[in-house]
């Protein structure tokens, strides 16, 4: 039974790579979309609608990030990967706040995004203000970022 | 999820709204000496295809240019036919009159419609109006009728006006979408009140006004045709129980006053959609400003050329959209 916690582990990696992924390539094609609908419009607002764009992009690597330390702490990438199964619960624990938040928050801030392209194609001049409104989202996915790498790396440290 | 919210479409439509004539375009055309002059200002803000045309194929060319975008935008534009059903219904109208009175004006018809007008015209001089669309089947057969048999145009209208409506709002409550559903509540709602004040003016009967009038829900068909019956007034306490109280003011006023308000009505409707980021609701708001701006620029413009002192003009310009 003990050698499921390294199943555990993984599948924890596996899903923050995964649902932030996810989240954000879902994001960054909505976002993509309404950016081409100015830009058919606007081709000068180009770089301010790849800002934009970019923002729900963000998540996609928070998650990679957490599935990178989780999996050189749990040893897939070199090193000891002698735990039990308790301790891969715990990582998987530790993973999944990336893995829910990055998604939804991703796909949050799309619509935000969206939205705020709309500001953009009408008052270019308020590109500041536009882009405040889906990176207040960012907040979010950030906050489930610090949670996870800190109990991760808690995790780490347990002797269980 | 991409293609249910129109993201795209919505974000160019975004950009096209600045081309939008504003309060300040309108107040500016106003102050144009002539309808030439207020023509050469429209091509100036990209109105026309040549810029050197009459109004009436300048107008013509905005309208075109609208549904070309929506053509672009949505794969399947029939889910704005409710827009193009009155067309479609006015091409039948004038089919089975000129039919009727055998003349071969075309000018009469509409050219942005669901169905060709050819294919209108051949199904009334063949008598098969099996080859319409089913929803236009019996109401075309009566009006044909009616207008074989009697030569009353009127009641000819009447039947094809009312089919055009009540075919209206069951495309707006079948699109599923509150804006249109509103929208077709409101067309309809607007057409009853006018169907009622006329009656009562030219003392038409309960049977016509029932016929005539279309059914809605934000209105009681019966209750309106009983009151246009009896006298202004009481039209006026009925509409006061409804949706339309504010309505009133504006039929005391005189008839284009209350088409006014029937247009600020629709407008303040689609306001709202100018900070909607997503669905079809933007496109359909669009579609019906751009109506709003073409119907408004005819009326500046044919008191222009009718020269209509400028406070007159004023007074039948409807609210713009931005």
């Amino acid at each position: 039974m003990d050698k499921y916690g390294i199943v555990f582990a993984l599948l924890g990696a596996a899903l923050a790579a995964l649902g932030a992924g996810a989240g954000s390539a879902k994001g960054v094609g909505l976002a993509g979309e309404a950016g081409s609908g100015v830009v058919t419009e606007d081709p000068s607002k180009f770089g301010k609608v790849l800002i934009l764009q970019l923002l729900p992009g963000t998540q996609g690597i928070y998650g990679l990030l957490i599935a990178f330390i989780t999996l050189t702490n749990i040893g897939v990438l070199g090193g000891s990967s002698d735990f039990g199964i308790a301790k891969g619960l715990l990582y998987f624990a530790a993973c999944l706040p990336m893995a829910i938040v990055g998604y939804i928050s991703a796909v949050a801030q799309a619509k935000a995004s969206v939205a705020s392209m709309g500001i953009l194609a009408k008052r270019p001049d308020q590109f500041g203000k536009s882009m405040i409104f889906p990176a207040m989202v960012e907040t979010y996915a950030i906050l489930a970022l610090l949670i996870s790498v800190l109990a991760i790396l808690g995790v780490s440290g347990l002797s269980i | 999820m991409a293609e249910q919210l129109y993201a795209y479409a919505v974000a160019r439509i975004r950009s096209k709204e600045l081309q939008l004539l504003g309060r300040s375009d309108v107040d500016q055309l106003l102050n144009c000496k002539s309808e030439k002059e207020c023509l050469k200002l429209l091509a100036e803000k990209g109105w026309g295809k040549t810029g050197e045309e009459s109004s009436e194929a300048m107008l013509k060319a905005e309208r075109e240019k609208t549904w070309d975008l929506m053509k672009e935008l949505v794969e399947d534009t029939s889910v704005f036919d409710m827009f193009l059903y009155t067309n479609d219904y006015h091409n039948l109208k004038a089919a089975v009159k000129q039919v009727y009175t055998d003349t071969k004006d075309m000018d009469i018809y509409i050219t942005q419609g669901t169905i060709e007008i050819g294919m209108i015209l051949d199904a009334v001089r063949e008598h098969n109006f099996s080859a319409l669309p089913e929803h236009m089947h019996s109401c075309a057969e009566e009006a044909y009728q009616v207008l074989l048999r009697t030569g009353d145009s009127q009641l000819c209208d009447v039947i094809l006006d009312r089919a055009a409506l009540e075919m209206m709002l069951v495309k707006c409550k079948e699109s599923k979408v509150e804006l249109l559903a509103r929208y077709g509540e409101l067309r309809v709602a607007a057409a009853d009140i006018n169907i009622a004040v006329r009656g009562n003016k030219t003392h038409k009967s309960k049977e016509f006004l029932e016929r005539a009038m279309a059914g809605c829900s934000s209105l009681d068909k019966k209750k309106l045709s009983s009151a246009a019956l009896e006298s202004l007034e009481a039209i006026y306490q009925y509409l006061q129980f409804t949706d339309y109280s504010d309505a009133v003011e504006a039929i005391k006023e005189s008839s284009s006053a209350f088409e006014r308000w029937c247009d600020n009505r629709i407008m303040d409707l689609i306001r709202p959609q100018k900070s909607n980021p997503f669905t079809i609701s933007p496109l359909a708001a669009y579609i019906l400003a751009r109506e709003n701006e073409i119907k408004t620029v005819r009326i500046l413009l044919s008191g222009k050329r009718n020269d209509i002192p400028d406070s007159a003009i004023r007074e039948r310009m409807r609210d713009m959209y931005v």
